[in-house]
């Protein structure tokens, strides 16, 4: 039993931070307060640094980190993969799409050899953005209930339907597409995945905005979108192993931890610099007990993100899944805790957003509202402690 | 990184697990618990024999010469059993404070007879404010010639009633705390078991003029707080250990309830509020177990680990308490029953929740740790 980085990785973890602690200084002022995701979609300069950075860590090969040689990748292991992504969430960079982090893993399990090799080089140059379409208005937690159509003619499909909560659709060139092409199945079976240019006619793009007014979600209309059948990704009808297989990579949860603990790191200074009657608010004693509370939770979500990747790298599904969804859940309710912690401590000036007057660049205040999506996107909380409960602890699954 | 047991640790475990299923089942943690001596004397026996006792010593004293690590695959396998036994007074809180500071000739002498199983001893710290702090230990010892006279109280000892030696942390000056062995059958000593919500033993013992010759110090005068500091990283990081497996025994219990006691036609393990708690407990012990491995696997490479053992027993003793107390709600009326097994494990995180150290105590140092370093 050992959680030690090998020397390499150490070496490796150290190369990482300066390059991120190098880079970030040039962010945007945004990137500083809101949290990564939002800002990347928030204005075009901060798009602009989003395509730099990307562009900038696939010279490095470091969005291809886990990807066999074959189709650019680099060979390395899961954990490594995961020492990147934790220092890279802890800088609160961006340059790391959907296209890297969910679309491309599935390709290399299941798309066909031309597939790869037309598609995996242009995510891991960093030449295209992806989004995900999945959700729809009456398929959120319930994902097998899919309604939108692709129904082949010829070598076209024709897609008709509507996705939501589609994260930065705005802004990127392409969406991967879960929908219905055999009409005569039904739940998860019957299902293909696409992928689709964002500029092919019968696309629209609506926005919803968040609670706080911020651009990041949007609805996804198709309206007759004629497609060429190469846009299939894998085989046709089983688009809902890839997508269950994607599912998990989505769901170690390690950059909700890393996040937390960033912030939490930043709350720690706040209190030991900021005076309230005289007294710092570090000499309080609900104060100490609070931040020490969330410093556990999150020393311990690390350990469990640790075996989830190590898990995942021995290749064990059942063993990884239950684990995935309980670092998921852990995470994101961490990050509910830190931003409720946060904000409270703070008193009057917790409620702040992004100002002169606002502490943290008002990061609390922007983190309070927008963790209210993250126990509810990529599988609801409830989703995963399902998956929990029947995979981890083989109780019986409703119908 | 390998995160997975290595062949000898896999056989720790396993000859734990099964060894203790075997020898006491809960049936015989209950009949222990209302016993006077609170421990079976066979089983120890058996421990001996089995070396469990040595592991924690260096083979130059009589040890086993194991691994940090194999010490906590064998503390989760004594939670998951409920053992009551002197273990952790004996071997863990005296051993290593013997082996942390005790002199070469007192290591030679006590530490063999420690790991055949001759010898019980139990540590005397907390008194009646019931302070963690060894700042506010009041009681004296005198130096009268060469020897010291103890008056006083000690409370909350665990397994003072059955010790052959007691390790007293005392005032010898008027800061200068240290620790004095006091034997165990001294005509001075008044010891008395109190009702404990775990029914453990857990001791209160009063000091009348106890004599002790001052070879019997351990360390230097003064010394008591960096012994005893080192001792309880080690310390609290087993307890937490022995925690975590009693709650993977608790949540695996739980389980199998929920999938076998029918209601409304059907296992209530079939409705969603059972399968959401029941996911509550596996994420609370996941995160708790991963945190005390990575923590564990850091002990022997003399990194310091203060910080982490104190952050995981706080999260420990809230994990431990919530896992229990739904496993016994899940249980419905059954469970809150002295024939029920599962509320062995309610009462004894509540009292385990103290030992080293509680969660208020564990987070004031986490966060002075933290300051620290902000």
């Amino acid at each position: 039993m050992d959680y030690q980085l090998t020397h390499e990785q150490k070496k490796l973890k150290q190369e990482y931070e300066d390059f991120f602690v190098a880079e970030m200084k040039h962010a945007p002022e945004v990137y500083h307060g809101a949290s990564e995701l939002e800002a990347r979609f928030s204005s075009d300069e901060a798009w602009a640094f989003h395509r730099t950075m990307q562009k900038k860590l696939a010279e490095k090969g470091w969005l291809t980190l886990a990807w066999p040689k074959a189709y650019g990748g680099q060979d390395a292991t899961i954990i490594e993969q995961l020492v990147f992504r934790e220092v890279h969430a802890a800088h609160h960079a961006p340059g790391i799409d959907a296209g890297v982090n969910l679309f491309a893993p599935t390709l290399l399990l299941f798309a066909t050899e031309e597939q790869k090799k037309r598609l995996l080089p242009q995510i891991g140059a960093g030449n295209v953005n992806y989004c995900q379409g999945w959700s729809e208005p009456n398929a959120g937690s319930d994902l097998a209930a899919v309604e939108t159509q692709a129904i082949r003619e010829g070598d076209r499909f024709i897609i008709n339907g509507q996705k939501i909560w589609t994260t930065g659709a705005h802004r990127v060139d392409y969406i991967f597409v879960l929908a219905r092409t055999d009409l005569s199945q039904t739940r998860s079976r019957g299902l293909s995945v696409f992928s689709v240019k964002m500029d092919t006619p019968g696309v629209e793009v609506r926005p919803i905005h968040y609670m706080d007014g911020k651009h990041l979600y949007n609805e996804v209309y198709f309206t007759n979108v004629d497609i060429h059948e190469s846009c299939l990704i894998g085989e046709e009808n089983q688009g809902w192993q890839s997508t269950r297989a994607t599912m998990n990579f989505e769901r170690s949860g390690i950059h909700f931890i890393v996040a937390a603990k960033e912030r939490l790191f930043q709350l720690l200074a706040y209190v030991k610099k900021t005076k309230r009657g005289g007294k710092y608010l570090s000499e309080n004693p609900l104060v100490r007990q609070k931040i020490a509370r969330l410093y556990e939770d999150a020393e311990r979500g690390l350990s469990l993100a640790y075996r989830v990747a190590w898990s995942q790298e021995q290749g064990d599904v059942l063993a990884s899944a239950p684990l995935a969804s309980a670092s998921k859940v852990h995470g994101t309710e961490l990050v509910q805790r830190v931003a409720e912690y946060a904000t409270e401590i703070m008193g009057l000036y917790g409620q702040l957003g992004e100002s002169k007057w606002a502490p943290l660049n008002g990061a609390m205040s922007d983190l309070y509202q927008w963790c209210m999506g993250a126990t509810i996107a990529i599988g609801s909380n409830e989703v995963q402690r399902n998956i929990i409960a029947w995979v981890g602890l083989g109780l019986p699954r409703f119908k | 990184m390998d995160l997975d047991y290595t062949t000898e640790q896999k056989l720790i475990k396993d000859e734990a697990f099964n060894f203790l299923k075997k020898e006491c089942p809960y049936s015989l943690v209950k009949e222990l618990e209302e016993s006077e001596a609170g421990y079976s004397r066979k089983i120890w026996k058996k421990m001996a024999e089995l070396g469990w006792l040595e592991l924690a010593f260096p083979v130059t004293y009589g040890g086993g010469g194991g691994q940090f690590f194999d010490l906590v695959l064998l503390h989760e396998e004594m939670g998951k059993a409920l053992l009551p036994s002197p273990f952790f007074s004996t071997v863990i809180q005296c051993g290593l404070t013997i082996l942390e500071g005790g002199s070469e000739e007192q290591k030679q002498n006590l530490l063999p007879e420690i790991s055949k199983g001759k010898l019980l001893m139990a540590l005397a710290q907390y008194e009646e404010d019931a302070s963690y702090y060894l700042s506010d230990i009041t009681m004296q010892a005198e130096r009268q010639g060469g020897q010291y006279v103890l008056n006083g109280t000690k409370m909350f000892v665990p397994d003072a009633n059955i010790a052959d030696k007691l390790i007293v942390v005392v005032k010898t000056g008027v800061t200068e705390v240290s620790l004095l062995q006091v034997a165990g059958d001294d005509p001075g000593l008044r010891v008395t078991k109190m009702p404990t919500i775990g029914m453990d033993n857990t001791c209160e013992v009063i000091f009348k003029n106890v004599k002790t010759a001052q070879e019997n110090m351990l360390g230097r005068p003064g010394q008591a707080e960096a012994i005893l500091e080192k001792m309880n990283a080690k310390a609290m990081l087993l307890k937490a250990a022995e925690m975590i497996g009693s709650c993977r025994a608790c949540l695996d219990m739980t389980t199998a309830y929920a999938k076998e006691r029918n209601q409304y036609g059907k296992p209530i393990g079939g409705f969603q509020i059972i399968q959401h708690y029941l996911a509550n407990m596996l994420i609370e012990y996941n995160t708790c177990h991963n945190y005390l491995y990575r923590t564990a696997s850091v002990v022997d490479s003399g990194e310091d680990f203060g910080r982490d053992a104190s952050a995981l027993k706080a999260c420990v003793n809230e994990a431990n308490k919530f896992i229990s107390e739904r496993a016994v709600q899940i249980h419905g009326g059954i469970g809150t029953t002295r024939e029920a097994d599962v509320g062995l494990f309610f009462r004894k995180a509540k009292s385990n929740e103290f030992i080293c150290g509680d969660t208020e105590m564990h987070r004031e140092k986490v966060f002075e740790s933290l300051l620290a370093q902000a």
